[in-house]
């Protein structure tokens, strides 16, 4: 089965193959045909559909669907994204699984709604307060703003944590073709620990507060423990690398951006590959040295460099030598050209 | 203190980490007596099997200590909200939320009156003792005016800090709430009315009937800095001089249980159903290339569905397609642009920087694009467009009467149409015309009439085009 569709409308798709029970929402350009799709087959499918208030409430609803072992999901884009962070905060303290959808838009502030990549940092290092992590998943087509919505309820279940599907304006707003999933993956067992109104769950208790401080940081060493054991499931997609003089690193919208001038160059005789990160937490960081190996590098991003840094991050973490990585990017909305890669790629090496 | 045993709570409340059976409340505190209300009216009406209560932060966070039942710790004022959830997802369950003033009406107000005003099914126990009793006596949004807090060290001053805040009335406005009363345990007879409007709320969700929200006065000793006694005293008339206590709607005999969701199908045969579009996935065939389209006009002119009928045009020959619209204030402010991306192998940016193939049917968008065309490439414009600019070296320039010629054939909507038969006839897109027409007819799935007038209109726009294309 295919389906030609909007990135949007793919990611409810995953959502209802991956079992969601729940959606909450609060409508906002470029995230909103979320919204509409789920309201429209979430019901159908006999899943709830919630319009929320506000975002804080729509996280907070989240919380409340996990806590009673629910699988759920929101989806919102940089204000609203904001609003999120209570509720995610919350949800890692407690180990609660769900996904949100960030539709990244120009910010900061109101911005506008035109696609930029400027909530990396927002996503990956946290966002609320607290030592938590959630697994972020980069989607790079409208196939895998479903596979990977799909895979973001596996992840967030395995780890007890939030997941977060990181994707942008132009992958919500851009339309391809969709393959369908064949199956329902099986349902997580959630009854030993859920609150589910049931004589098995009865004593069960899902909370944040630790009001002993021992305590409350053997549940923050608890909680490393699974960020830490989430590094196995990093993911990325080399493109054309093997034998590059040149490697192009971006994520989401600026891999394929960046996927077209790595073939525009090797047209006019550059070696250009692509490495992608899939997951951007955990970051392929083992595999980004392994595929960089001292090539030349430049990140293409929508963002003031938050990528980069964080590339170069995870190079130094590796152990490896410092190597410089340039940066070709936009902010604001404006999408990085084909050209403008190849041009930096001519001018810096 | 709370020494004896209570029904419905644990025998040891060792969640506090300590091996007690006393509770972490102030003596004269009102928590413990609500608390204790609760946990009977549960263990009574046999339901800690089905009971999940969602706590606040405030004094009542650690309800959990003492509740034998499930129990959920929410964020600061967001017990509603994610009691809401919990309502909705398990729908046996008795679910109630327990909140103080500052967590259900400042921080939180919003969450429970939506809450209230969707109907959830669930009961709110909103405990009112006029302070923030956890972080040491704050103003509350039910501070009475002139009482001293620590933020009021003067009294509450109307002039800065408002008056205090009626929630019962307010909630009352709504329509959905099953059942809204104030009542107080700061005497033994008040108790017993308290026990019972309890108790009540709880039969609500039993039956399955909707929202109810019981207000509970509540002495706070400690914050009031005062004694038991006196505290009482103070709600008794200077609370309840404010808050009358009473009932303000009462609805539970016509209230009807919610239905039992219906059967539903599976994704699988959902989509199957209603959703697959019969098309094959795409191919690689290398010797394709790629071909970079960008359709631009004004808004209404149907720009993004001509772009669409040439992607789903692709798709049914197993191309790989992108399609990307303008979208936001962008379209509404006239302008309307989609890119499109047809091509033999997966795509890279999905946006048209360098279009082999430009249709413009307005002004601006001709003068915005032209001269992004790549050589070799051709530019369709509406005769209305004004060539102001030249297109770039050796890009081909055809100009068709689509506007007009819509007009003319009796639908000036179908000026898009026009121009899919110039781009049929000038065999840019690569993709045949049978699949274009198919594409073009899908398009109007849900008006069949219009799909055949559109057909008709696109084999006589396919004649004007090979005149204008032989004179181009
Ligand atoms: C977001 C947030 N802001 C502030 C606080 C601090 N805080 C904890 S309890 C509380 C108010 C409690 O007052 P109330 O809801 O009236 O309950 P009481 O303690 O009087 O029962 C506040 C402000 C918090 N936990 N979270």
């Amino acid at each position: 089965m295919t389906k030609f569709i909007k990135g949007n409308e793919a990611v409810v798709v995953g959502a209802l193959y991956a079992g969601a029970d729940v959606y909450f929402g609060y409508p906002i350009t470029p995230a909103s045909e979320i919204a509409h799709a789920a309201a429209a087959w979430f019901p159908s499918l006999g899943r709830e559909y919630v319009q929320a208030e506000c975002e804080t409430a729509a996280a907070n609803m989240m919380f409340g669907a996990a806590a009673a072992g629910r699988l759920s999901m929101s989806a919102t884009s940089g204000p609203g994204m904001s609003l999120m962070q209570e509720g995610i905060s919350y949800m890692a303290g407690a180990e609660l699984p769900g996904v949100f959808v960030n539709i990244m838009r120009a910010g900061p502030g109101l911005g506008n709604v035109y696609p930029e990549q400027g909530d990396y940092n927002q996503a990956v290092k946290g966002g609320g307060h607290g030592n938590y992590q959630c697994v972020v998943l980069a989607p790079a087509s409208v196939q895998e703003m479903c596979d990977l919505t799909l895979r973001a309820f596996a992840l967030s279940a395995k780890h007890r944590t939030p997941a977060i599907l990181l994707a942008d304006g132009l992958l919500g707003q851009m339309m391809e073709t969709l393959v369908l999933p064949q199956e329902m993956p099986p349902r997580p067992d959630m009854t030993a620990w859920a609150v589910q109104g049931t004589p098995e769950t009865r004593g069960n208790l899902v909370k944040s507060i630790f009001l002993n401080a021992h305590e409350q940081e053997q549940h923050n060493r608890h909680l490393q423990e699974r960020y830490a054991a989430m590094r196995a499931d990093a993911a990325h997609e080399a493109y054309l690398c093997d034998d590059a003089e040149v490697v192009l690193l971006g994520y989401g919208i600026s891999s394929r951006v960046a996927r077209s001038a790595a073939e525009e160059l090797r047209a006019q005789g550059v070696k250009a590959g692509v490495f992608r990160p899939v997951t951007l937490n955990p970051f392929p960081a083992e595999a980004l040295c392994k595929t960089l190996d001292g090539r030349k590098a430049l990140v293409v991003e929508m963002s003031n460099g938050q990528f980069r840094d964080d590339v170069q991050m995870h190079i130094a973490k590796e152990g490896k030598r410092y190597q410089s990585v340039s940066l070709v990017n936009h902010m604001g909305g404006v999408v990085v050209t084909v050209d403008e890669v190849v041009k930096a790629v001519r001018i810096s090496f | 203190m709370t020494t004896k045993q209570t029904t419905g709570m644990y025998d040891n409340f060792t969640r506090s980490g300590r091996d007690t059976r006393a509770t972490h409340y102030c003596a004269g505190c009102g928590h413990g007596i609500i608390n204790k209300l609760i946990a009977e009216a549960l263990a009574d009406m046999g339901l800690q099997d089905r009971a999940i209560i969602v706590g606040p932060v405030g004094c009542g966070v650690f309800g959990y200590y003492y509740w034998d039942c499930g129990n959920i710790s929410a964020a600061h004022g967001r017990a509603h909200a994610v009691a809401t959830a919990v309502n909705r997802t398990e729908r046996d369950a008795v679910v109630l939320a327990y909140q103080g003033d500052g967590d259900f009406a400042a921080i939180g107000f919003n969450n429970s009156f939506q809450a209230a005003s969707r109907g959830e099914h669930f009961a709110a126990f909103f405990v009112n003792n006029a302070i923030y009793g956890m972080t040491g006596g704050q103003m509350a949004p039910t501070t009475l005016t002139g009482m001293k807090t620590m933020t009021t060290p003067g009294g509450r001053d109307p002039a800065t800090a408002g008056l205090p805040l009626h929630v019962c009335e307010v909630f009352s406005q709504l329509d959905a709430p099953v059942y809204i009363e104030r009542v107080s345990v700061a005497d033994t007879p008040r108790i017993m009315k308290a026990r019972k409007a309890i108790r009540k709320a709880i039969e609500i969700q039993r039956d399955g009937k909707g929202y109810a929200l019981v207000e509970i006065i509540a002495p706070c000793p400690t914050n009031m800095g005062t004694d038991s006694l006196k505290a009482a005293e103070f709600c008794n008339t200077q609370m309840e001089a404010e808050f009358p206590l009473g009932c303000f709607r009462d609805r539970t005999a016509e209230a009807v249980p919610r239905p039992p969701r219906p059967p539903a199908p599976t994704p699988m045969a959902f989509f199957a159903d209603t959703h697959d579009d019969d098309a094959p996935a795409a191919e690689v065939d290398e010797a394709f290339g790629e071909i970079r389209l960008k359709f631009s006009g004004f808004g209404g002119q149907g720009i993004l569905s001509l772009g669409l009928c040439v992607a789903e045009a692709a798709r049914m020959e197993k191309r790989f397609i992108t399609w990307f619209p303008t979208y936001g204030p962008e379209q509404r402010g006239g302008a309307a642009a989609c890119s499109v991306v047809i091509s033999g192998k997966p795509i890279g940016s999905p946006a048209v920087d360098h279009p082999n193939v430009l249709v413009c049917m307005n002004q601006p968008s001709y003068e915005r694009f032209v001269g992004t065309v790549v050589p070799g490439g051709v530019v369709i414009v509406d005769e209305t467009v004004t060539r102001t600019v030249a297109p770039p070296e050796g890009v081909r320039l055809v100009i068709m009467p689509a506007i007009s010629l819509a007009a003319k054939l009796g639908v000036p909507k179908a000026a898009n149409t026009m121009m899919l038969a110039a781009l049929s006839r000038l065999g840019v897109t690569h993709v045949t015309r049978d699949n274009l027409i198919r594409a073009l007819v899908d398009s109007f799935a849900k008006r069949p009439a219009l799909a055949e007038k559109n057909v008709t209109l696109f084999e006589a726009a396919e004649i004007e085009a090979d005149s204008r294309i032989r004179l181009g």
